[in-house]
C-alpha cells in the first residue's frame, strides 16, 4: 500500500535551486524561531518527568514498567502504520508518540503493572496511536486525544483492573487496611483483593460516596441516622487536603501530586509550549462550579480544593486539555473548550456514576471543536475582508 | 512571555501579538553612508512602482544629464523616473525585477560619462547636507509640494513603492490629521534608515514638515524602534523647533513598521482591513524616512529621486555597509565593488530583509527605488527545513499581527479553495511572515498565503474578462 496521493497542490513547493551559477529561490520569511515539533514534544516530556519521578517513588516499580510499555506500544503501533502507509520512519523521531504512550501510563492504575496484566498497557498503547491517531491520517489529523482513546479502549476491555486502585508504597500497613475498609458497603471487596494491589475506592470514589449517602439521608428520613453515621465515617477517613496535594493518596500513576502537576504545567506554560488558555479557563469552572455547589450543601458536596488537588484534574487541565491536535486553535475556542471540559468533569464527578470524569470530558470536548472552532473564526484586526 | 510582560512594563509604544526575531544589525549599523558610483552602464527599469510601467521619453542614444526625466506614464498611479547618472542610452532591454515572483520588464540602458562627469561634484556632502532648518514649510503652497513630489519621481522606499504624492494628496472626504514617520526599521539586517536618521536628520524632519503640510495635517509623529537609541537622539534634537512633532519611542518588535501596527502603537486607531481599509481611512498618513528625505531633496531643491540609501549585509558578503547608491545598479557591482564580494558560502540573496525580502536568482537584477537593503545569507543564517504536517499548536494565529488564521488560510490554499481562503479573510494578510517564522512544522505558510492572494486576484481578472 502506498501513500495516497496528495490533494491538489497547484502551488510549487518555495525552495528551488537554481543551479550552480545561481542562489537558492526560495520565499520570504528567511528566519525562523526555531521551534519544531520535536523539541515542543520533548518539552513535554521533561515536563512529564517530575511526575514520573513522585509516581516511581510512591508506586516504585509499576510506574516505570508501565511507562515504558504504554510508549513501547506507541512507538510500534507508530512505526507499523507508517510501513503500511509507506511512509518514512523518521515520524518516530518527532517524539508524538512517546508523550501519547506517557500521558496514557499516567492515566493507567498501577495495579495494572502487576502480574501478567502489563499486556494490557501494551494494548492500550497500540490502540492509543491505531485507532487514535493513525485512522485519521496520522499527527495533527486526529479528532480525538489518543492518549485518552487508548484509555476509553482499555475501560471497556478491563473494566476491573482501570477500577483498582493502589496505595501507594508511602502508606502504613495500618492506614491501608484502613482505607480497604473505607470501601465501606462492599466488604467482600476486600476479599477480591489483587494480591498486589489491594483495590479500594480512590478519594474521589469516597466523596461520591458521602454525597450518596447524604442525599439517601436526606430522601429517606427514619433512616436518616443510619446514613449519616455512615457517610461521616467514610468523611472521617478520606485523606486530607494536605494529603491530596503532596500526591500520597493512592489512584492512577500520574494523578498523584497537584501541587507538582501545577508547577510542570507552569513551566510547561511559561516556556509557550501550552496554551494558558484551557486550564485557566478549564480550573476556574471548576472552582465556580465547586464553589456553587458547595455553598447549596456543604455536607453533600466537596468544596473547590478538594476537587482542584484530587483525581487527574490538575495533571489533565496542564497535560491533557492543552494538548494541540484535538483542540480549537482559536484562542477563544480554547477557552470555550477549558471551560467545557471543566463543566463536564464536574458534571460527571458529582452527578454521574463514574467518580472520575476527566477522560469522558476530553473526548466529548474533542468532537466537539471543530464546532467550537466554527463559532470562534477570529475576527482580523481591522474587521473581515469587505467584500 | 518575559519580552511580552517587559514592554507592557516599560510604556513603550507597542501593538498585539508580533515577534521578536534577531535584530543582527551589528553587521552595518555602525558603517557611514558611503557614495557608491558605478563603472559599467546602469540598466533602469521602467515599472519601479505599482501601477502601470512607465513608457520612455528619450530615444536610444541619446545624451541625458543627470537627474534629467528619461520615462513617465499617463497615470495617476505612476511616478516618473529620471536618469540617475549622467550618460548615454541604448537601445531598450529587458530586465529581472527584484521582486518576487522573478518578473521582468523593460529597462533602459544607460552607459555611463566619463570619470567625474557623470554626478554633480560633492554629490555626497551634497545628499547629506544637515542645513534644513531654515527652511519653512508653510512658505510652500500645498499644492506645489504635491506637485514637486510627484515630479521628484518619490514612491514609498519601505518596499511597497506607492507615488507618494498620490498618499499627500488633500481629498475633501477624507481629511489627514496625523503624518506618522516610519523610522522603526523592524526588518532585521537593514539599517539604511537607521544611518539615514543619524547622517541627516534634519533633512528628514524637514520633509516630515513638508509633507505634514501638503496634507494638511495638524500633527506629526517621528516613531522610532528602542534598539536605535543613537537616532532617537539625532531624531529629537533635529525635530527640536519644529512645531507639532514628536518622537515616539516603539518597542523593538516586528513588524512594528508595518502600516497597520505602526498606527495602532503610536495612535492607538484600527486600520480597517486591507485590501480596501487604508490607513487614510483613520486620517493618517505613514512616510518612510527616506522618502521624506527625498521629500525635502524634490520639494526644496528640486532634485529628483535618482539615489537612494542600500544595506548591503550579511554574512555572505565579505564589508557590510551602506551605500548611497544610484538607481539601476546592478547588485553585482554594488555587492562586488562595495562589499567585497559574496563569500564562498553564500547561498542567498535578498532584496531586501530576511522577513519579507525576496529572493533574486542571480546578482544581474538592478537596484529599484524600493529596494533599502541586500542581504547574502549563507546557510547557518538562515533555516530551510522540510515541511511537516501542521501539529495545531496555534502559534501562527497567536502570532499574527492581523489576528488573522493562517494555518486555515494556507490549508486552503493548498488544496485550491480560494473561497475558503476568503472566508478566513486571506486578502487581509500583509505578508509579513510572523507565522511561518514561528511555526514548529516549518509550514511556508506566508509564501502560502501570498501564492493563495496571487491566484485569486488572477482568477478575479479572468472572470471579470470573461463577463465581459
Ligand atoms: S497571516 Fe499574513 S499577516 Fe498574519 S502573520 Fe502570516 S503573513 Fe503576517
Ligand atoms: S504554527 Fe504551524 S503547526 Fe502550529 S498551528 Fe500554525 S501551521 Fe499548524
Amino acid at each position: 500500500m502506498s501513500d495516497a496521493p496528495d490533494a491538489a497542490k497547484p502551488i510549487p513547493l518555495p525552495v528551488k535551486d537554481a543551479g550552480p551559477r545561481g542562489f537558492l529561490v526560495s520565499s520570504a520569511p528567511h528566519l525562523a524561531s526555531g521551534a519544531t515539533t520535536q523539541r515542543i514534544m520533548f518539552d513535554v516530556v521533561i515536563a512529564m518527568l517530575p511526575l514520573l519521578m513522585v509516581a516511581i517513588y510512591m508506586y516504585r516499580f509499576s510506574a516505570i514498567v508501565l511507562t515504558v510499555i504504554t510508549v513501547a506500544g506507541c512507538l510500534a503501533a507508530e512505526a507499523l502504520a507508517n510501513k503500511l502507509r509507506g511512509r518514512s520512519l523518521a515520524s518516530l523521531s518527532d517524539g508524538s508518540a512517546i508523550v501519547t504512550g506517557m500521558i496514557l501510563a499516567f492515566s493507567l492504575p498501577p495495579a495494572m503493572a502487576g502480574g501478567s496484566k502489563f499486556y494490557m498497557a501494551f494494548i492500550g498503547g497500540v490502540v492509543a496511536i491505531a485507532l487514535g491517531k493513525a485512522v485519521f491520517g496520522g499527527l495533527g489529523n486526529n479528532l480525538f486525544n489518543p492518549a485518552m482513546v487508548g484509555r476509553a479502549f482499555l475501560m471497556i476491555c478491563f473494566p476491573a483492573v482501570m477500577a483498582m486502585w493502589t496505595p501507594t508504597a508511602k502508606m502504613l500497613p495500618e492506614e491501608t487496611e484502613e482505607l480497604a475498609l473505607s470501601k465501606g458497603v462492599e466488604v467482600s471487596a476486600l476479599t477480591q483483593a489483587d494480591v498486589d494491589a489491594i483495590t479500594t475506592a480512590t478519594p474521589l470514589y469516597q466523596a461520591a460516596k458521602v454525597s450518596e449517602y447524604v442525599a439517601k439521608a436526606n430522601a429517606e428520613p427514619e433512616k436518616a441516622e443510619k446514613y449519616q453515621q455512615k457517610a461521616n465515617e467514610i468523611r472521617d477517613k478520606m485523606p486530607g487536603l494536605w494529603r491530596l496535594t503532596i500526591g500520597n493518596v493512592g489512584g492512577c500513576v500520574g494523578e498523584t501530586s497537584a501541587l507538582l502537576a501545577l508547577i510542570c504545567g507552569l513551566w510547561l506554560v511559561f516556556r509557550g509550549i501550552a496554551d494558558w488558555r484551557q486550564p485557566l479557563a478549564l480550573l476556574v469552572t471548576v472552582i465556580v462550579f465547586a464553589l456553587i455547589t458547595n455553598a447549596i450543601n456543604s455536607e453533600r458536596f466537596a468544596g473547590p480544593l478538594y476537587h482542584l488537588t484530587s483525581g487527574a484534574l490538575m495533571f489533565g487541565a496542564f497535560f491533557i486539555a492543552t494538548d494541540y491536535v484535538g483542540a480549537p486553535v482559536n484562542p477563544w475556542g480554547r477557552l470555550i473548550f477549558g471551560a467545557g471540559v471543566g463543566l463536564l468533569v464536574m458534571l460527571i464527578r458529582v452527578f454521574g456514576t463514574y467518580p472520575e470524569g476527566f477522560m469522558f470530558a476530553i473526548l466529548i470536548m474533542n468532537s466537539l471543536t471543530p464546532l467550537i472552532e466554527r463559532w470562534t473564526t477570529p475576527t482580523p484586526f481591522g474587521g473581515h475582508v469587505e467584500a | 512571555m518575559i519580552t511580552a510582560l517587559r514592554e507592557r512594563m516599560s510604556g513603550l509604544k507597542s501593538f498585539q501579538r508580533g515577534i521578536h526575531p534577531p535584530h543582527r544589525k551589528k553587521y552595518s549599523e555602525s558603517v557611514p553612508i558611503e557614495l557608491f558610483t558605478p563603472e559599467s552602464n546602469l540598466l533602469i527599469p521602467m515599472s519601479q512602482h505599482i501601477g502601470p510601467p512607465c513608457k520612455p521619453t528619450i530615444k536610444p542614444r541619446e545624451e541625458v544629464t543627470y537627474g534629467q526625466k528619461i520615462a513617465e506614464i499617463d497615470h495617476p498611479i505612476s511616478a516618473p523616473i529620471h536618469a540617475t547618472l549622467a550618460g548615454k542610452t541604448a537601445m531598450i532591454a529587458v530586465t529581472l525585477l527584484p521582486g518576487p515572483g522573478g518578473r521582468r520588464c523593460d529597462a533602459v540602458p544607460i552607459k555611463l560619462a566619463s570619470d567625474g562627469e557623470a554626478l554633480p561634484p560633492d554629490f555626497l556632502a551634497q545628499f547629506l547636507d544637515r542645513n534644513w532648518d531654515s527652511v519653512e514649510p508653510t512658505s510652500y503652497d500645498p499644492e506645489e509640494i504635491i506637485q514637486k513630489i510627484r515630479a521628484g519621481g518619490l514612491v514609498g522606499m519601505g518596499g511597497a513603492t506607492f507615488p507618494t504624492y498620490f498618499k499627500l494628496k488633500r481629498n475633501p472626504d477624507q481629511p489627514v490629521d496625523t503624518i506618522v514617520l516610519n523610522g522603526a526599521e523592524c526588518e532585521p539586517y537593514l539599517t539604511a534608515d537607521h544611518r539615514l536618521m543619524l547622517e541627516c536628520p534634519e533633512g528628514i524632519v524637514c520633509g516630515l514638515m513638508l509633507a505634514k503640510h501638503a496634507a494638511g495635517a495638524q500633527r506629526a509623529i517621528i516613531a522610532i524602534e528602542e534598539n536605535k537609541p543613537d537616532a532617537i537622539e539625532a531624531m529629537k534634537k533635529a525635530a527640536q523647533g519644529r512645531p507639532d512633532v514628536e518622537v515616539m519611542v516603539c518597542a523593538a518588535k516586528y513588524p512594528m513598521g508595518g502600516e497597520r501596527q505602526l498606527i495602532p502603537a503610536v495612535l492607538k486607531r484600527v486600520v480597517p482591513s486591507a485590501p480596501k481599509g487604508l490607513p487614510l481611512n483613520v486620517g493618517v498618513v505613514v512616510v518612510n524616512v527616506s522618502t521624506a528625505h527625498g521629500i525635502a531633496r524634490a520639494v526644496v531643491k528640486d532634485l529628483p529621486f535618482t539615489h537612494r540609501v542600500v544595506t548591503v549585509t550579511g554574512l555572505g558578503v565579505k564589508k557590510p555597509g551602506n551605500f548611497l547608491t544610484p538607481i539601476g545598479t546592478s547588485f553585482k557591482e554594488l555587492i562586488e565593488t562595495c562589499a567585497g564580494g559574496v563569500t564562498d558560502q553564500a547561498l542567498k540573496v535578498l532584496a531586501g530583509g530576511p522577513m519579507m525580502g525576496p529572493t533574486v536568482p542571480s546578482l544581474d537584477v538592478p537596484v529599484t527605488k524600493g529596494v533599502g537593503g541586500i542581504t547574502v545569507m549563507i546557510d547557518a543564517e538562515t533555516m530551510h527545513r522540510e515541511e511537516q504536517p501542521c501539529i495545531r499548536c496555534g502559534r501562527c494565529i497567536d502570532n499574527c499581527p492581523l489576528y488573522l488564521s493562517p494555518t486555515k488560510i494556507a490549508h486552503a490554499v493548498k488544496h485550491g479553495d480560494y473561497d475558503l481562503a476568503n472566508q478566513y479573510d486571506m486578502q487581509a494578510c500583509c505578508e509579513c511572515g510572523c507565522c511561518a517564522f514561528v511555526c514548529p512544522a516549518q509550514i511556508p505558510l506566508a509564501h502560502y498565503i501570498r501564492a493563495g492572494k496571487n491566484e485569486w486576484n488572477h482568477i478575479q481578472v479572468q472572470r471579470k474578462a470573461a463577463n465581459k
